[in-house]
């Protein structure tokens, strides 16, 4: 039998509309008490004075890859980043190798990571192979567990696939995740159109790409009333696309990562690799409409889009570097730094763009911070400051720009199916 | 002053204007070498320079060849047309094998932009852009530059249209950079689907009309359209770009004052321009050419020569 007991800690639970300082008492991974000061002897304590509770964090948008390309990233090294991250859920995109495109796939994706501290929630790919040609098996899939469907990576880009993707779909009542990139604008770029690409001589990657994408899509869905997602989400014109869908009344949501809501494309001087990730760091007005959207609460979540690669895969010249960096252990110190620190999302809005949201989005259960509920918990210090040191990633991969990086806010571990991460 | 104030030349973007005059009053002297019997000096004794071109440019390795020569250095070619990717080693561990060997500089050709500035970052030796990608190639610039201030005396003031693919050319963003240091008045004139955004911000007018920007400028250069990347793609054929964008002798002849004619090569006649105007004696195409070898010598004499 374990006991633990954690004090004081400021508990934000949108789901019971707790704000405040709370002991919560877990015995066997059930919350047996939740009140503002309980004694407990025979209980490990764990002292959260300053420190936020919520209900566990979900990242919608993670790449493990496995299986397939495990030198970069494995389901356990992905779970663990993930854990050292705050996060208690995630779901991972299928463009491993091969696809998630079969419900045995699915299945063993969430068989290995069974006894993980993270769930681990596969997303099944929308036609076979990701290759756009073909629907998947999407009610296997849908039983075999995958929590939505995305050719992330690739576009669905013929309107007729994607009008019937979004149809069938609607009825397991799950997303359509849209990688919103329009391939024939895409045209081998490698970094954001504009001023920045003409003075580096890099191949562009037009804002329309997705602006058009998002606008095609959101017609769509409205036309067939589907359950439609737009992930990382990084233009102007795409925010105000989903802005104008809200308005309506259409079932779109979408999500923003770290890294579009506070770099821009002035970051690729100098050619590192690790500023390149698809979509393209955009502009400073993009960096500042992200911000605006999710404040108005037009963009629902954070979701990292970590895409690990190794090193040597990264260390090459800049047009033939695979896109992606990790960002599962960097999420919360970015978002605190750059959205609750300058006043854009209160920690209360915080927890609801990287737990209540996303988990609503994919159908996961709520989490309940109270007696009687499966202790489902993320714990993070809201103003620590820390510098960011790959080194110390759990993730097998190091590609990340914030190398280096001061950040406000963070991660201090989580607890899940029984399991108490502790990162100090 | 007679050092430059960097160690390397990645491109001309950020390059201050004491290090261009100083680059280009150099050259001066490495043309007179140039027309002596013996055409050597030995400057760069001892020093061994690599030309790593990755990309196949017979020309400018020439051009750099002869001018490494000249200095009297040790010179070592490595060619290799393929990318590092298709090669199987990595661009790090090639040039990381070559410095290994003990090189002084190196001269690198690349169709990846910020190749140069990759390894720059990552090796030892003084590195010399020999082109990036759709990036910099700055030797070029800086030869276009000596031409035109030797023909027309000055750079200061003077209009210069560069006239082509503006969007894939590293000639032209380099030769934006340097003359508008130099306090030239720069335009540039093409199509607009071969325009790259926010040109205009680096200082450049733009022109759509090919005599309109003859009509401003006091010199052209005149980008080679890439046949095998450009037709049919950007623009509708070959034919309609000479007949709207082509330096013809009709066009030359109609302008109120002459302009000097630039081509960095190799021309495609009767495509962006026509024989009659490649050959004439508007054109400063050879003497290109052979400024080229000398402001090579000034850059790798330059850096070469440079203390810490």
């Amino acid at each position: 039998m374990s006991t633990y007991l954690f004090k004081n800690g400021h508990l934000l639970d949108p789901v019971t509309g707790t704000d405040g300082v709370r002991d919560i008492l877990v015995v066997d991974g059930t919350i047996s008490e939740v009140r503002e000061s309980i004694a407990a002897a025979n209980a490990e304590v764990i002292d959260l004075a300053g420190a936020v509770v919520a209900p566990g964090f979900c990242d919608m948008h993670v790449h493990f890859r496995e299986p397939g390309q495990e030198h970069k990233e494995s389901l356990a090294s992905g779970a663990l980043a993930a854990a050292a991250g705050g996060f208690t859920a995630v779901a991972c995109m299928p463009n491993t190798k091969p696809a998630i495109d079969t419900a045995e796939t699915a299945m063993s994706i969430r068989q290995k990571s069974a006894h993980f501290p993270v769930d681990v929630h596969p997303i099944g790919a929308v036609t076979k192979g990701r290759e756009g040609k073909e629907l998947a098996p999407m009610a296997e899939l849908h039983a075999a567990g995958a929590v939505a469907f995305s050719d992330d990576g690739s576009c669905v880009h013929d309107t007729k696939l994607l009008r019937i993707a979004l149809e069938y779909a609607s009825m397991f009542d799950v997303p359509l995740i849209q990688h919103a990139e329009d391939p024939f604008l895409f045209a081998g770029g490698a970094m954001n159109e504009g001023y920045m690409s003409t003075v580096l001589g890099l191949p562009g990657i037009p804002r329309l790409a997705e602006d058009v994408i998002v606008s095609r899509d959101i017609a769509v869905a409205e036309y067939v009333d589907g359950n439609y997602h737009v992930a990382h989400v990084s233009t102007y014109g795409a925010v105000q696309a989903v802005r104008a869908a809200k308005e309506k009344g259409l079932k779109v949501t979408c999500e923003v990562t770290p890294h579009h809501f506070s770099l821009n494309d002035e970051h690729v001087r100098g050619y590192d690799t690790n500023t390149k990730m698809n979509p393209p760091l955009r502009t400073r007005d993009d960096v500042v409409a992200m911000k605006e959207a999710l404040r108005d609460g037009v963009i629902d979540a954070i979701a990292t889009d970590h895409a690990p690669h190794a090193i040597f895969e990264k260390e090459v010249e800049y047009v033939y570097a695979p896109f992606g960096i990790v960002g599962l252990e960097t999420a919360i110190g970015i978002a605190v730094t750059e959205l609750v620190e300058t006043g854009y999302l209160t920690l209360w809005e915080l927890v609801e763009k990287m737990s209540t949201n996303p988990r609503r989005i994919l159908r996961l259960p709520e989490i309940r911070v109270e007696p009687g509920a499966q202790a489902n918990l993320t714990f993070f210090h809201p103003t620590r400051e820390w510098q960011v040191d790959v080194a110390q990633f759990r993730s097998r991969s190091k590609n990340s720009p914030f190398h280096g990086a001061v950040l406000r806010g963070r991660p201090l571990g989580i607890f899940n199916k029984h399991q108490f991460v502790w990162m100090l | 002053m007679s050092q430059l104030s960097t160690n390397h030349l990645l491109g001309l973007d950020g390059v201050p204007r004491e290090d261009i005059e100083l680059i280009l009053n150099s050259t001066d002297t490495f043309l007179e070498v140039l027309e002596r019997p013996v055409k050597k000096v030995p400057t760069l004794q001892g020093k061994t320079v690599v030309n790593l071109f990755f990309e196949n440019s017979t020309r400018t390795r020439i051009s750099f060849e002869l001018a490494e020569r000249r200095l009297s250095a040790d010179v070592v070619n490595f060619s290799a047309s393929t990318s590092s990717v298709s090669k199987g080693e990595t661009l790090l561990d090639t040039a990381r094998n070559i410095e290994a060997m003990k090189v002084d500089m190196v001269v690198m050709r690349h169709a990846a932009a910020g190749a140069c500035e990759f390894l720059r970052t990552r090796c030892t030796s003084r590195f010399i852009n020999a082109g990036d990608g759709s990036h910099e190639h700055p030797t070029q610039a800086l030869l276009d530059m000596y031409t035109i201030r030797k023909s027309l005396g000055t750079l200061e003031g003077v209009n210069v249209c560069i006239i082509g693919d503006i969007a894939h050319s590293r000639v032209a963003l380099s030769n934006i950079f340097g003359l508008v240091t130099m306090g030239a008045n720069v335009a540039v004139c093409g199509p607009p689907s071969l325009m790259p955004r926010h040109i205009e911000k680096l200082g450049a007018r733009v022109f759509t009309n090919v005599d309109e920007a003859l009509g401003w400028c006091d010199a052209i250069n005149v980008l080679r359209i890439q046949l095998e990347r450009q037709a049919g793609a950007s623009f509708p054929s070959l034919r309609e770009y000479r007949n709207t964008f082509g330096i013809t002798v009709e066009r030359l002849d109609g302008l109120a004052k002459p302009v000097l004619v630039l081509h960095p090569g190799p021309i495609n006649r009767g495509v962006e321009i026509d024989s009659e105007v490649a050959d004439g004696a508007a054109a400063v195409i050879l003497p290109q050419v052979t400024n080229g070898v000398a402001v090579r010598m000034a850059v790798l004499y330059l850096l070469g020569t440079k203390t810490e």
